[in-house]
């Protein structure tokens, strides 16, 4: 442990009320069987997994749903035993209709044929690999990127140091701090094998320092797997992979660069205990631990849900609400989406369900740049995100390319800030798709 | 005096100088153009739309120049402009189908369900980024212009949250179809006077859950139709253009589609713009 303030990075913020009080003390819950279960079928960036089921299907709980799609996609497993009723389109977390595979849960909950346990002490590393693949693992912290394929660097990138993030920065959300306070031996077991998994042994958890309990259960077993656990600085985007890597080992990911140009790679504790789960015991991934909060929700809590809950069940588990809400955010506050109904699923990625009531929420007029310079404070990636939103609004993307509009991560730290309320990460996500619709021409 | 004199001859001596390098760089190193192509450029409508393909007016005429492409491939010239370069070039030209954007959407702030609040810029590439958009359909038009910024000719007109092409503006060039977020503006011949503004796959139900102006592929208009003159795909239909009998008005008073989405051209904009004036 160094400094009692933590490492940190330049630029970020600091919101003021961060909601995390309202259920970090509040245990896992393992949630009741439901009569359905609506399971996404694409739940991972890259290609979409093949089905290789069909309607009337019966499946057992960790059965193949659908296979990989291509080296940039994971497999999907049924969360429970039952059978397949129908595949028929939902709404999805994005906003857009997608498929979806609805089981009828016969209630037994039971397990198909397990993969084999794993000794991952002695296993060979393309093994582990290939286990994190089968078992369907992705980046839990949001991004649902396949981890298996930030494990596989090319050979020329050699890999020296594995960050897993235990930052956990979003406002409101406590599932990571949860599992790293109950099952630490998942984490700290997880980190080791993704070490050997990628031959590197300089390992590191980072974990903002609010959460000065699961730094303490965690530095009490590190010892065993030879895992520094570093505090970090109450700040967001301090969960963003470039800035874990920046504030624990002072390196910078070059522009349009991959944390692995410098050696690094970073997953979150979530995936980690899914990779625990995966290896040691064989389980694929069917379930994860998700924060059901806000003021609106009657008991605030953390539960873990399996894949294809829909989000009105998961609200009702927490006792339903005490308000009429009027926001739902899948995921966090800052980097979360909005939702527009309630029969969205729980995918991999769905890290909380937030309800917000009216009062917490603004709809804010927005109006011109006064030229203040709080969001080139604010901004993690040195981006000047003023002058970069007046070179779209004027539709100057090549621009806003020179001007390295493609590095910004779309955590909404100017926006927060910008005492104009300029609407600027909106104006860089179409900037983005601007200029990756230009490029793939 | 002296000096003045002195200055005046040495200026005059330099100019002399210049303009003989000039002179003479002028006859070394000229470049041979062919004339043809500034005569085509003359004739083409110099709009500059990019609507061919190409960079400009004149890159198109050299294209022409170069047999690469047909004078008809511009989409704004009209029918006696290209005959007039076909004349000059003394080339044929095939009859080319005149064609006009279509916007495949009915769905105005009235007809479509607005499912959440949007409060965001008004463009519709950042509003489709944005949990899809505002409107309930997913198909829909979104309704804040970025296709009617997008038009080099004005031809699109924002109303009641609905983009309309007026046909009589529209040249076809093609760059509002390259805008829209949801892919449902695209090219119609211009004698095609009757569509069906629907561009959702989803099941009729799914449908009329968020749209009041729907195809819900009931299959009235095939059926009075003639043979090829509809296409069926999945739960949406839509007016072949390719076949040889277009559908004509007729249909339209025949059919009495029941959700109101198969239209004249005519109609279509009388109907959005009498809804406007209400509003207003």
């Amino acid at each position: 442990m160094s400094k009692s303030k933590g490492l940190t990075f330049k630029g970020g913020i600091h919101p003021t009320k961060d909601g995390k009080s309202l259920s970090s003390s509040a245990a896992i819950q393992d949630a009741p069987l439901l009569e359905e279960y609506q399971l996404i079928i694409q739940q991972n960036i890259g290609a979409p997994p093949k089905l290789v089921v069909a309607k009337g299907d019966e499946v057992k709980k960790g059965q193949l749903i659908a296979e990989a799609g291509g080296f940039v996609s994971v497999p999907l497993h049924s969360p429970t035993s039952g059978k397949i009723t129908k595949i028929d389109n939902i709404p999805g977390p994005m906003g857009v209709p997608v498929q979806a595979v609805f089981i009828a849960a016969d209630g037994e909950d039971q397990w198909g044929e397990l993969m084999s346990p794993m000794d991952w002490k002695t296993a060979e590393p393309q093994a582990i690999k290939d286990r994190i693949r089968d078992a369907g693992v992705v980046g839990m912290g949001g991004a649902a990127f396949p981890t298996h394929v930030k494990l596989s660097p090319p050979p020329e990138k050699k890999l020296n140091c594995l960050i897993l993030n235990g930052a956990e920065c979003e406002p409101y959300l406590t599932a990571d701090h949860r599992l790293m306070i109950e099952f630490p031996e998942k984490v700290l077991e997880g980190a080791a094998i993704l070490g050997r998994a990628v031959g590197v042994t300089d390992i590191y958890i980072g974990v903002e320092v609010n959460k000065m309990d699961a730094i303490d259960t965690l530095l009490a077993k590190a010892d065993k797997y030879g895992i520094k656990i570093v505090g970090l600085q109450v700040k967001y985007p301090q969960g963003a992979e470039k800035h874990l890597i920046s504030a624990i080992t002072k390196r910078e990911v070059p522009t349009g660069g991959l944390p692995m140009d410098i050696g690094c790679v970073v997953q979150n504790v979530g995936s980690a205990a899914a990779v625990t789960d995966a290896v040691v015991e064989g389980k694929a991934l069917i379930e994860r631990i998700t924060t059901v909060t806000g003021v609106p929700i009657k008991n605030p809590s953390n539960w873990r849900l399996k894949l294809g809950t829909p989000v009105l069940e998961a609200i009702k588990f927490a006792g339903g609400v005490v308000c009429e809400p009027a926001k739902i955010i899948l995921g966090g506050p800052m980097m979360g989406f909005a939702q527009k109904s309630l029969q969205v699923t729980i995918t991999k990625n769905s890290s909380g369900i937030l309800l917000m009531k009216k009062d917490e929420i603004t709809q804010y007029q927005s109006v011109a740049c006064i030229r203040c310079g709080k969001c080139v404070d604010a901004c993690p990636m040195n981006l000047q995100p003023g002058s970069l939103s007046a070179a779209i609004e004027s539709e100057k993307f090549d621009l806003a390319s020179k001007n390295n509009v493609m590095d910004c991560v779309e955590c909404g730290s100017c926006a927060y800030v910008c005492p104009s309320h300029r609407p600027l990460v909106q104006h860089f996500r179409r900037s983005k798709a601007e200029i990756r619709k230009l490029t793939r021409k | 005096m002296e000096i003045f004199i002195a200055a005046v001859i040495a200026m005059a001596a330099v100019g002399i100088v210049l303009g003989a390098i000039i002179g003479i760089a002028a006859k070394v190193f000229k470049v041979e153009v062919d004339p043809r192509i500034d005569l085509v450029t003359e004739l083409l409508p110099g709009v500059n739309c990019g609507g061919c393909g190409k960079a400009g007016c004149a890159d198109f005429a050299k294209s022409i120049i170069e047999e690469e492409n047909s004078p008809s491939k511009c989409p704004v010239a009209s029918q006696e402009q290209v005959s007039s370069i076909a004349k000059a070039l003394g080339i044929e030209v095939g009859d080319a189908v005149k064609k006009v954007a279509v916007v495949f959407c009915g769905g105005d702030h009235n007809q479509e369900k607005i499912q959440t609040l949007y409060n965001g810029v008004n463009d519709c590439v950042s509003a489709s980024l944005i949990a899809g958009g505002p409107k309930g359909c997913a198909y829909g038009c979104l309704g804040m212009g970025s296709c009617a910024r997008s038009c080099p000719f004005n031809a699109i007109e924002m109303v009641n949250g609905l983009a309309i092409v007026h046909p009589h503006l529209c040249v076809g060039c093609g760059a509002c179809i390259d805008t829209c977020p949801r892919n449902i503006i695209d090219l119609a011949p211009q004698d095609a006077k009757v569509h069906i503004y629907c561009s959702s796959p989803e099941k009729g139900a799914a449908k009329m859950k968020v749209c009041a102006v729907p195809c819900i592929a009931c299959r009235k208009c095939v059926k009075a139709g003639e043979e090829d003159q509809f296409t069926i795909e999945g739960f949406n239909i839509s007016v072949n253009y390719e076949t040889e009998k277009l559908v004509d008005k007729s249909i339209f008073e025949n059919v009495k589609c029941p959700t109101g989405c198969l239209l004249t051209e005519a109609e279509h904009i009388k109907i959005e713009e009498a809804q406007n004036s209400e509003v207003a």
